[in-house]
């Protein structure tokens, strides 16, 4: 009985952590250029809520997760015209495009005639391999108990890792969120490297978000990521920037955020609040231990130039 | 403090404009340039010809507009009039990535090197030939056969925060090599090269020259200038004075177009040296790449006393100031000021019991580049009254130290609230030493106090160190700069691989001595003093 109650939340800690994952997978590729987008819940939520009037509208899912993630690149537009163009400092613009992509969100699923919250999505993904598979013991549902999105999710982690490390195109970002001082005079363009990454990341956001509302709760409300975009964000450091580090890390995150409903299953009680606040001690737990070791401190600490805007004429 | 009766300036007016038809077209012109920062023109209607096949030597003081103008040329700076013209063709260079597509690449004299990459991931960054996916082996493996092919070998695999600045620099020049460039911009490159360096530099440059490329060569050493380069041309005050060539020119000339006057010579004098202010014994370290990197050094510096520590970039100088500084932790061996062992102490009670350090990279560790001037000023001082009460902080005591600083150490430039990154390196060499020299140390580390200095800044920062001696402090001086060394120093030791190869009279030793014990060679003719100096 408790094994399978495990083995359950196992399974739906990947479910919740994949909208985790493809936020956090996001903006650890805007943070890898240099931008920092504290956004992330407020893409999630303005992405989101497109995408799941998209889902309403139109029975693919595939169509409503784009249309989501464009809208949330569109949220990162603004982020990337305040940040890397206007040079405002990006911890406000951040916090700013949290309550703008929370207001519209609230704004489009109220005053919409046919209101969102009394909207469906009109198709939910099933998992993509037989049942003979899913019904093997242990790999069925955490393997192969998923929908096309969790598959996509861990293609995309892949190609992160890729990217960032074994490409030219990779090196480049990198070098643009280390000392873009140094890109610009080989000639990467630092500006045009920050707005194309920091809309990447929105569209992570908004893909998130979308696949939230529309397969995990199937339903709108006012502010119903409650916090997962913060997860996300929190993920980027926690994972030390990697992409394979931030898999398993969604996902024991995931893990944490379902470990109020299982507690409750098993009778125990915990207040939600101290569990919400978990994957945050977590982070700064995992910053800790990796500080203590200068060699690790270095390989998975933050791009020199996070959040520090560029001027080609400043020295 | 323009002085406009140069003899110079009138002499050298440019007898440069000539027709380009039919001639050979230059490989760079620029006409009237003007670049202003804040409304000060840093240059001021600048022109400048470079030819093929020609080493092109740009002098002039600190801050007088030789790095904007390179940095102009190199497409870094977008000129506010004027124009370029690249071999006869006008050219509107909006990024140094056009620059570099027009054949023209630039040394920084700020590095431009992405700190936590490697040597080899720094060179295939922008370059139009990296594959898509990158392949790290064959990349190193280019890599070292290039360095191999200029005489610039450093390790592929290094990353660039573990390399001294001699390497850096040595991977800034293969990276402009691995592209292909034809128009080299070399921003004070000798201001971190041994003499040996400088002299295989100095091969590469005129094996380039000769292959018909040009080059223009920034530096302060007007020797460098007059061995290696076919022409000058010299900037004062964002103004071009002249060009000569070089051929027809010497110091004395060269000197007074950048200055406007004469120059005075410190005098070499001695001190007589007191009790001992600095004792080293039996220390060992470790580098950044967890390598030894100081092998059982005993030094001894003595109040009144210069003790210089010569050496090749590289071997241990960067750790010794370190560890004594308590920036980087010893293994093994103690450190005394005075009698008082500070081995285990902290780097503020080191600076409370009257240690001064000038780091080896100013814009690093020498000073928080973002912070106003002032402040770096006061980042020493800031504890103790006048310039605070209690926790408050007086900003109009520490404006008003800094502008009498700017006045004794001559720092130009300063503009109020400007960030301290955005002076030129002389200028901020002079303000590190100003911080140090200020709060009266009893021992000074000072680590390559005059690099990228103009001579007439050099001579008076030395006579600043010679007074500071003279006034009792104990200076311990690492240099790469022979001359700088035997000219200032009571006492040379020289370091090579960490460990203390020799011990020197200054009036014993000689450059060829101190470059072969430098090479790791012990010299019979050595005088052996060794400890018992002391
Ligand atoms: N990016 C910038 N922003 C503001 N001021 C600048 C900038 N670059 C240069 N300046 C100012 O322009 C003047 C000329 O500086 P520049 O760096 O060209 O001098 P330099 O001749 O190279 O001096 P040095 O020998 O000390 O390197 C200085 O007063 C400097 O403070
Ligand atoms: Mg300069």
């Amino acid at each position: 009985m408790n094994d399978s109650v495990l083995l359950l939340s196992l399974a739906s800690a990947i479910v919740i952590g994949t909208p985790i994952l493809l936020a956090g997978l996001g903006e650890m590729m805007t943070e890898h250029s240099g931008v920092m987008n504290l956004g992330v819940e407020g893409m999630m939520l303005g992405g989101g809520v497109v995408g799941f009037w998209m889902s309403s509208q139109h029975s693919s899912v595939a169509l409503s997760l784009a249309v989501g993630a464009g809208v949330g690149a569109l949220f990162a537009l603004i982020h990337a015209y305040l940040a890397v163009t206007l040079r405002v400092n990006q911890i406000v613009s951040g916090l700013a495009l949290v309550i703008t992509g929370t207001g519209f969100a609230g704004f489009v699923g109220s005053s919409n005639d046919s209101a969102l919250i009394y909207a469906r999505p009109q198709s939910f993904l099933e998992p993509v391999f037989g049942e003979s598979m899913q019904d093997l013991p242990l790999v069925g549902p955490l393997v192969f108990g998923h929908d096309w999105v969790v598959y996509m999710s861990w293609g995309l982690v892949a190609a992160a890792a890729f990217w960032l490390f074994r490409t030219r195109a990779g090196l480049a970002v990198r070098s643009v969120g280390e000392d873009p001082a140094s890109a610009d005079t080989v000639g990467i363009s630092v500006g045009l490297t920050r707005y194309v990454y920091t809309m990447i990341g929105g569209a992570g956001a908004g893909m998130g978000g979308t696949y939230l509302m529309t397969q995990i709760f199937a339903t709108y409300q006012h502010g119903i990521t409650a916090g997962l975009g913060w997860i996300a964000f929190a993920l980027v450091t926690f994972a030390g920037w990697r992409p394979w580090r931030a898999l398993v890390a969604a996902y024991v995150f995931g893990a944490l955020r379902n470990l109020g409903f299982t507690l409750q299953i098993l009778g125990a009680s915990v207040p939600s609040d101290v569990l919400n606040a978990l994957p945050f001690v977590l982070t700064i737990v995992a910053l800790i231990i990796i500080s203590a070791r200068p060699a690790a401190a270095r390989k998975y600490s933050a791009p020199s130039a996070l959040a520090v805007p560029y001027s080609r004429e400043t020295r | 403090m323009t002085d406009e009766s140069t003899p110079a300036a009138s002499t050298a007016e440019p007898a440069t404009v000539q027709a380009s038809g039919g001639e050979p077209h230059d490989a760079a012109r620029l006409n009237a340039i003007t670049k202003s920062f804040f409304g000060v023109p840093a240059n001021d209607r600048v022109d400048f010809d470079l030819r093929w096949g020609e080493i092109h030597a740009l002098l002039g003081e600190n801050g007088a507009g030789k790095s904007t103008l390179c940095s102009v040329l190199a497409g870094l700076y977008h000129p506010d009039s004027g124009e370029i013209h690249l071999d006869g063709e006008r050219v509107d260079l909006a990024s140094p990535q056009q620059a570099l597509e027009h054949g023209v690449g630039m040394v920084y004299q700020h590095f431009r090197l992405v700190d936590r990459f490697t040597v080899a991931e720094n060179l295939a960054l922008g370059h139009p030939e990296t594959g898509f996916v990158t392949s790290r082996r064959s990349l190193e493996r280019q890599v070292a056969e290039l360095g191999r092919r200029y005489g610039l070998e450093v390790s592929p695999k290094a990353a660039i925060w573990q390399l001294s600045v001699g390497e850096q620099q040595r991977v800034e020049i293969l990276k402009l090599l691995y592209r292909g460039v034809r128009i080299l911009i070399l921003d004070e490159p000798t201001a971190v090269l041994t003499p040996q360096e400088a002299q295989s530099l100095f091969a590469t440059m005129r094996a380039m020259a000769a292959d018909g490329q040009a080059i223009i060569f920034v530096s302060h050493k007007l020797d460098e200038v007059l061995e290696v380069s076919d022409r000058v041309t010299v900037l004062r005050d964002g103004e071009r004075v002249g060009s000569v060539e070089t051929a027809e020119a010497d110091p004395a000339t060269l000197a007074r177009m950048m200055v406007g006057r004469d120059l005075a010579t410190p005098d070499r004098t001695r001190a007589t040296a007191g009790g001992a202010a600095l004792s080293v014994r039996g220390l060992f370290a470790d580098g950044d790449r967890g390598l030894e990197a100081l092998r059982d050094v005993d030094l001894e510096v003595r109040e009144s006393q210069i003790v210089g520590v010569a050496g090749v970039a590289g071997n241990g100088q960067r750790e010794l100031a370190e560890v004594i500084t308590g920036l980087r932790r010893s293994k093994r061996g103690q450190i005394f000021l005075g009698d008082v062992d500070i081995t285990r102490a902290s780097t503020l009670q080191r600076i409370k019991m009257g240690l001064g350090f000038v780091p080896e990279d100013r814009m690093r560790t020498g000073m928080a580049g973002g912070l106003p001037l002032a402040s770096n000023l006061a980042l020493k001082a800031y504890r103790q009254p006048p310039l605070s009460k209690g926790p408050v902080v007086s900003q109009k005591a520490v404006e008003e130290r800094a502008r009498s600083l700017e006045k004794q150490f001559d720092i130009r430039g300063v503009r109020w609230a400007m960030p301290t990154s955005l002076l030129s390196g002389g200028n901020i060499q002079r303000a590190i030493l100003a911080r140090e020299l200020s709060a009266g140390p009893r021992v000074l580390v000072a680590a390559a106090p005059t690099r990228g200095l103009d001579v007439a800044a050099i001579d008076a920062i030395r006579q600043i160190l010679l007074d500071e001696r003279d006034a009792g402090t104990a200076i311990l001086m690492i240099s790469e700069d022979l001359e700088e060394i035997l000219d200032l120093s009571d006492e040379i030791v020289v370091l090579y691989e960490g460990r203390i190869m020799g011990r020197l009279d200054p009036d014993e030793a000689s450059p060829e001595v101190l470059g072969m014990l430098m090479a790791g060679r012990t010299v019979d003719a050595t005088p052996e003093t060794a400890k018992d100096t002391a």
